[in-house]
């Protein structure tokens, strides 16, 4: 090779520089497409009606009235309190049925497990409007309808069976060595599981926990099908139905900030947590 | 392997008759018992009878007393006129909304997806905060996603007919969620933002999990970096690949909430989810809306059959 020239070193340079302009600058349009909606909301949540007939794209000065309406609004105050509830139950029930059964499926080895295993799977790719009628006559059988019980029974059609999948990928990985010990030493499966395994999978079933949490409070069809009055909505529902005083008002400023307060609680749990998700929603596909 | 003297019970699972074994498997079975019920109960039991009400005339306000009709939901010829699902013009319209959303959206989400894994594979400073930025979109309730656009697109005041005035692309405001060639567009933009970080972290992780030694051969070849991800990168993910396409494909095909919020029950964009929650719900037409959802449930069914039989040596893997 011939020795490069000043000028081609020179130019070599300027095309790493480039090179580290463009990536940096593609990085910084991945965080504005990501965040900037968000953003947006936050800065329209500020604004006074009034204010919302021209565009900002700053934060002209912070008012807070649209929140105190929002949360001087009962309705708006049950829906939050009926959305924890409901995802907290949810989580629980998930954990408790999908633990024991995860155990069944991770540790034992029996006949029909990889089709039970597909069938579970299979549940979780279900439209949900398919079991939408069936599923109405079931809650009213069970006398749940317009109560958050019913969503609670309801949203365990998505949640079981990844939580089954993910806390059965988790067992299976266990040592052998742990249950076999157990077994020894006369334990139950139910001892070997609530003492042997589960301190082991706190860190799966906070993943699953986590992603439950997040689909059952961000749930929409169920809960605008299973519930009547106000005082029983879930967030999301209550969310979608907020409309202006009059046609002529713009609500969006309430709107945005019944936005953000219930999304806020969610970004932080996903700063925190953002390892813990990432390893539960790629989990189940790419090890799958 | 351990180094412990005591020997543990030979568990053999090739002799089922093992005493060990037998109460074990009985067990694993009691284990099992209390998530299948409830699965049977909240998705099984539904179905079949949504299955049921399809060949019925039953409504929502009264579920009891109901009629078979056979196939009069599906399609009937009467007084020289179809009737019936088939025969509905709005749910062919809705079959094929469905249809070409899941096609745009999917594709522009793997493109997508596919940019913001390799940049984050890379290794710099601002990995972590980038990583938990697109996280944000995916956290975020679909309802407030969709609102959040609803305000951004709005006709009169939004900020994006703002941008692309002020950048001269478009001359007048645009009415993003009400025209009829830009509701589509706009509920598929929307889907995009919401669920590209989805296919970007299933890309990423089956990324990372790449062998980094065949890397630096081409490297050392100073082989093209495009013509490294073809030959070499992209061989080597298909399978997450196809895995989160088919993962978003299925619930592309059942979208319900951003079109619902967005453009409620337009013609323009009804996928078959809102078709058959109006007939259901709306028209309280439970029979009608009852086999317009078996009908969205045997397309599913359908694809994943499909894919459960490409894909089958994949899933063996996993006993």
């Amino acid at each position: 090779m011939f020795n490069p020239t000043p000028q081609q070193i020179l130019s070599k340079q300027a095309k790493k520089l480039l090179g580290k302009l463009a990536f940096y600058g593609l990085v910084l349009l991945i965080i504005l497409f990501s965040t900037f909606p968000f953003y947006y909301a936050i800065v329209t949540s500020m604004k006074t009606s009034s204010q919302l007939f021209e565009v900002n794209y700053w934060v002209e000065q912070v008012n807070w009235k649209n929140y105190l309406t929002v949360l001087n609004q009962e309705a708006f105050i049950s829906s939050i309190g009926n959305s924890v509830l409901i995802a907290t139950l949810v989580v629980l029930v998930s954990m408790l049925f999908g633990l024991t059964a995860a155990y069944a499926l991770g540790r034992v080895h029996f006949k029909g497990r990889g089709p039970l295993m597909l069938i579970i799977l299979g549940v979780s790719m279900f439209p949900q409007v398919a079991v939408l009628s069936g599923l109405f006559e079931v809650i009213r059988a069970l006398n749940i309808y317009n109560n958050p019980m019913a969503l609670v029974f309801s949203y365990t059609i998505f949640t079981l069976p990844f939580t089954v999948w993910i806390l059965t990928t988790f067992i299976k990985q266990l040592p052998k060595e742990l249950e076999e010990a157990a077994l020894v030493d006369g334990a139950t499966p139910w001892l070997t599981l609530f003492k042997v395994f589960m301190p082991l999978l706190w860190p799966a079933m906070a993943t699953t926990g986590l992603l439950a949490f997040i689909a059952a409070w961000n749930e929409f069809l169920f809960a605008l099908t299973f519930t009547l009055t106000d005082d029983q909505r879930t967030v999301p529902v209550a969310i979608a139905l907020i409309s202006g005083g009059s046609a002529y008002e713009l609500p969006w400023g309430i709107i945005m900030a019944a936005s953000v307060i219930v999304t806020v609680p969610l970004v932080i749990l996903v700063l925190i947590f953002q390892r813990r998700i990432v390893s539960g929603l790629t989990s189940g596909a790419v090890k799958g | 392997m351990s180094g412990n003297n005591r020997q543990p019970p030979v568990i053999d699972p090739t002799n089922p008759t093992g005493n060990l074994t037998r109460t074990k498997i009985r067990s694993a079975w009691l284990f099992l018992i209390p998530m299948l019920v409830l699965l049977a109960l909240v998705a099984g039991w539904p179905l079949l009878r949504t299955i049921w009400f399809g060949f019925t005339d039953a409504s929502f306000s009264d579920l009891t007393t109901t009629q078979f009709i056979g196939f009069a939901n599906y399609l009937e010829y009467d007084e020289g006129e179809w009737y019936g699902v088939l025969a509905d013009e709005l749910w062919w319209r809705s079959v094929w909304n469905t249809l070409f959303f899941t096609l745009v959206t999917v594709s522009v989400e793997l493109i997508l997806g596919m940019m913001i894994a390799l940049t984050l594979n890379c290794q710099f400073p601002l990995r972590g905060l980038v990583r938990a930025a697109i996280l944000i979109p995916w956290a975020i309730p679909t309802i407030v996603s969709a609102r959040m656009w609803n305000w951004m697109l709005h006709d009169q005041f939004g900020i994006v007919n703002h941008m692309l005035m002020s950048i001269g692309l478009i001359d007048a405001p645009l009415s993003w969620t009400a025209d009829a060639d830009l509701s589509m567009w706009a509920v598929i933009m929307v889907d995009i933002w919401k669920t590209t970080p989805f296919m970007a972290l299933l890309l990423l992780a089956a990324l990372q999990m790449l062998p980094g030694d065949c890397y630096e051969a081409a490297k050392i070849d100073g082989i093209h970096p495009v013509k490294v991800f073809f030959k070499v990168t992209l061989p080597l993910i298909m399978p997450a690949l196809l895995v989160a396409v088919i993962f978003r494909a299925l619930d592309a095909l059942r979208v319900f909430d951003v079109i619902y919020v967005l453009t409620s029950n337009s013609a323009d964009t009804m996928s078959m989810s809102v078709y058959a929650r109006q007939q259901l719900v709306e028209f309280q037409d439970v029979g009608y809306g009852s086999a317009a959802s078996t009908l969205l449930f045997l397309i599913i069914a359908l694809l994943v059959i499909a894919y459960l039989y490409l894909g089958r040596h994949q899933l063996n893997r996993i006993d």
